[in-house]
């Protein structure tokens, strides 16, 4: 599901923050277009 | 807020088939609103996506465990995997994709 598609990580501080999550996707063989680990709404 | 702009950007240049979500958030209610707010639009009517329904699909990364490398997951993911509740933030966020 994630192979070829691209990918916005909404990261959290206290739960899991953008970097852990890119480290992740990018073994899926997704490509990463935006990554933050900050308040969304 | 300023997230949501650039969300909101990554659709209309990529379009809500190529492009998804990952949501890290530490618990359920504000994982749905992100993932809500994505889908049909910011329901505080706070931000740039008040009323902007992008339709995209938002997962958190807990459930996509079984698609990245088990040996990054554990190293990346497993310690908050264990204190955080998965089965109440997953469903949250999977109501919201339709």
């Amino acid at each position: 599901m994630l192979e070829g598609k691209k990918v916005a990580i909404l990261g959290d501080r206290d739960g899991i923050p953008g970097p852990a999550i890119e480290e992740c996707v990018k073994t899926a063989g997704a490509e990463i277009v935006f990554s933050a680990t900050e308040c969304f709404v | 807020m300023e997230n949501q702009a650039r969300i909101k950007d990554l659709a209309d240049k990529y379009g809500n088939e190529d492009l998804i979500v990952i949501l890290g958030g530490a618990e359920a209610e504000a994982s749905g609103l992100a993932a809500e707010t994505v889908s049909t639009g910011d329901p505080t009517y706070a931000g740039p996506l008040a009323g902007v329904p992008l339709g995209l699909k938002a997962y958190h990364i807990f459930e996509l465990k079984d698609q990245v490398d088990s040996a990054v997951y554990d190293e990346q993911i497993g310690m908050m995997e264990m204190v955080l509740d998965v089965d109440e933030i997953v469903n949250e966020v999977k109501n919201y994709r339709g």
